[in-house]
């Protein structure tokens, strides 16, 4: 069973450009109805799929998200 | 020693880290003697060959926000091309020594010697408000002694320095003692980059401001840099002014033949005198505001149409007349001539 | 294990490098240019060279990278990166020196001091971001703009017989002896993006032993200058921009 791991993202400077709903492998991210300050809709998880992978982390043009994994045990 | 040769040895021994630039007669024996010389071996100096003025003078950029002492050099069309990096140098007030070895324009013009650069020199030449220091060197021996002062006073103001030579000071050969060798310098200035340090913001050279006001806060900060410089750095000559009646104001080799012209009135018992401008930025309009109060009349000799004359009637605001002689286009004035133009348009006029 | 406790420091697998700054990316949403400051700053943090390197910004839209890169940095003039470099890299020649350039600024007005600094085998990495337009000035024509596409200076598409054809700079220096490794690639999906990072990894390695200029160009997009959505855009240079400009190394050194 693939490790669980989450996510941070660091919403007031994310752009919501999408580009890392679809490096996701597990549809964990979508767009938020809300918007920032800067008056962006922002990335968010939506489901609790997240395996750590850190795609949208490394995709992501604004470095705005953090990603963490469960240790193997 | 031939001029331009003399200070490309006096770059080396006043210690310069790098050298870069591109042939153009009549300055190309500074490389060629560089490459001959081959400094790494004795100092370590840098030298290098650019593809243009252009890549040179950015190289220079690139090297003088290393904080170190770098030097280029070219003639009237070879600095048009540079004015670009000039300006940027002047923005990211970045230290460096440019070297003029003017010849006759507009265009190609001429290989022979001219002054016709005064204006890009001394009033900008690139873009926006900057000003350079220009040291205006009479002899080959001022040449070399320039080139020890220009390093000193680039440093000193974080400012690009330029020599105003010409094709007579550049090809000459004279009699010059030259300094003793400087060591390279080791100081890592704080503005320059060298990599970031631990603890401390990394560095940026820079001279581009988003904000309007800030760019404003640059200029109000290059402009009281230039106020400082007015007032420390004008160096002048003056000749028989003690008892003159009129006056000449000529800078670089243009003064020597007018230093001619000025015996030979005198031999006739005409009371001239000559002021001559070593630096043109800043340039000494109190003394010739001084002098001018008390001539007749005063003419300005060099080999333009006219540019020199336009600072010395700033600084004399019509106290008494201001003429200008020049011969241009690479034709050096005979001394006959100058004195034929002082009693025309000064004592006849 | 509940999601509450997975955040924990021993459990973080990715975060943005210190190597760049915490200052906000003015760059469009979606532009590659974000990525690819990113994974230079990470081949720069990795290598634990931070404090030996210095950049050199051109003038586009990454005219501000000085602002994003936490290593001592110039500015250049438009086109003459490649030539503060060597001046930066003649009198500093032990510390590692970058050029980040677009195409405007690499494959136009600074043809020649690429080519010639490539031709030297200066001892620096030169980063060319190539999206096929002029960003920061409005969408107009680059140098690689491809035939047929449209820009605020080709409105009706690039016609190669009038306005030239898209250059393949990258190609072109790769044939000068002076350049020692040259690769394309791009930033669009995770894949690339871990691709582009060993490039400039190795890249920067290659400059410790002195065999020339190493030249990493990065095919991106330009979501405002191409009018589309940042998802379309990546569309978009895979099937448009890819078929001209095909990633993969182009010089490799030999072995």
């Amino acid at each position: 069973m693939a490790r669980k791991g989450d996510v941070v993202i660091n919403i007031e400077k994310c752009k919501g450009c999408e580009v890392c709903l679809s490096a996701c492998p597990n549809d964990v991210l979508a767009l938020s109805k809300e918007v920032n300050s800067k008056g962006y809709h922002y990335a968010m998880k939506v489901n609790s799929e997240c395996i750590g992978c850190a795609n949208c982390a490394i995709v992501c043009p604004d470095a705005v998200i953090t990603v963490y994994r469960e240790k193997r045990k | 020693m031939k001029g331009n040769e003399a200070l490309a040895e006096a770059a080396i021994r006043a210690g310069a880290d790098a050298y870069f630039g591109y042939p153009i007669t009549p300055q190309s024996e500074v490389i060629e003697y560089l490459m001959r010389e081959n400094p790494a071996d004795r100092t370590g100096m840098q030298v290098l060959q650019a593809e243009s003025e252009i890549a040179a003078i950015n190289m220079v950029y690139g090297a003088a926000g290393c904080g170190k002492r770098v030097m280029t050099s070219s003639s009237s069309p070879g600095i048009s091309l540079k004015m670009e990096g000039v300006s940027y140098i002047a923005g990211a007030e970045l230290p460096c020594l440019l070297v003029n070895v003017v010849r006759g324009g507009p265009g190609l013009g001429t290989i022979q010697p001219s002054q016709s650069d005064y204006f890009q020199a001394v009033k900008g030449g690139g873009h926006g408000d900057y000003k350079m220091i220009v040291l205006a060197p009479a002899t080959v021996q001022e040449s070399v002694d320039y080139v020890k002062l220009g390093f000193e006073l680039a440093f000193k103001y974080r400012n690009p320095v330029m020599i105003l030579s010409d094709g007579i000071i550049g090809q000459m050969m004279e009699k010059v003692e030259l300094f003793e060798q400087q060591p390279r310098s080791k100081e890592e200035p704080e503005w320059a980059t060298v990599g970031k340090k631990e603890g401390k913001d990394s560095v940026i050279v820079t001279s581009l401001q988003l904000q309007s006001e800030e760019q404003e806060k640059v200029n109000l900060r290059l402009q009281a840099k230039y106020r400082e410089v007015e007032k420390n750095e004008v160096m002048y000559e003056t000749y028989n002014c003690e008892d003159a009646e009129y006056l000449f104001a000529a800078f670089g080799s243009c003064a020597r033949i007018t230093r001619k012209a000025m015996e030979m009135a005198r031999k006739k018992g005409i009371k001239v005198g000559l002021i001559r401008p070593q630096t043109l930025y800043p340039f000494p309009a109190d003394a010739i505001s001084e002098l001018s109060e008390r001539m007749k009349g005063i003419l300005t000799v060099e080999m333009n149409a006219g540019q020199m004359v336009e600072d010395v009637r700033l600084a004399v605001n019509g106290k008494t007349p201001v003429e200008h002689f020049g011969r241009f286009g690479g034709v050096i004035p005979s001394p006959e001539e100058i004195l034929e133009a002082l009693e025309q348009k000064i004592i006849g006029g | 294990m509940s999601e509450n406790t997975i955040k924990t420091p021993e459990n973080l697998v990715y975060e943005k490098t210190s190597v760049m700054t915490d200052r906000v990316l003015h760059y469009c949403p979606g532009c590659g240019h974000g990525t690819a400051h990113r994974m230079l700053a990470e081949a720069i943090d990795e290598l634990g060279i931070q404090g030996d390197t210095i950049g050199v910004a051109p003038v586009g839209c990454s005219v501000l990278a000085y602002y994003y890169f936490d290593v001592d940095m110039q500015e250049a003039a438009h086109g003459r990166a490649p030539a503060v470099a060597t001046g930066i890299k003649r009198v500093l020649p032990e510390k590692y020196v970058f050029t980040y350039q677009g195409d405007g600024d690499l494959a136009a007005i600074g043809t020649a001091e690429t080519i010639h600094a490539c031709n030297r085998g200066e001892n620096i990495l030169v980063v060319f971001i190539n999206n096929g337009i002029y960003g920061m000035t409005g969408g107009q024509m680059a140098p690689t703009t491809l035939e047929g596409m449209k820009s605020s200076t080709s409105p009706r598409g690039r016609d190669v017989k009038t306005m030239g054809n898209p250059l393949k700079i990258t190609e072109l220096v790769a044939q000068l002896p002076g350049t020692y490794f040259v690769t394309r690639q791009s930033v669009h999906t995770p894949a690339n993006v871990r691709k582009t990072k060993k490039a400039l990894k190795k890249a920067l390695e290659y400059q410790k032993l002195n065999k020339g200029t190493c030249f990493v160009e990065v095919v991106a997009n330009c979501p405002s200058g191409w009018k589309m959505t940042p998802v379309q855009s990546n569309k978009w240079m895979e099937e448009n921009m890819f078929p001209y400009y095909p990633l993969g190394d182009i010089k490799v050194p030999e072995k």
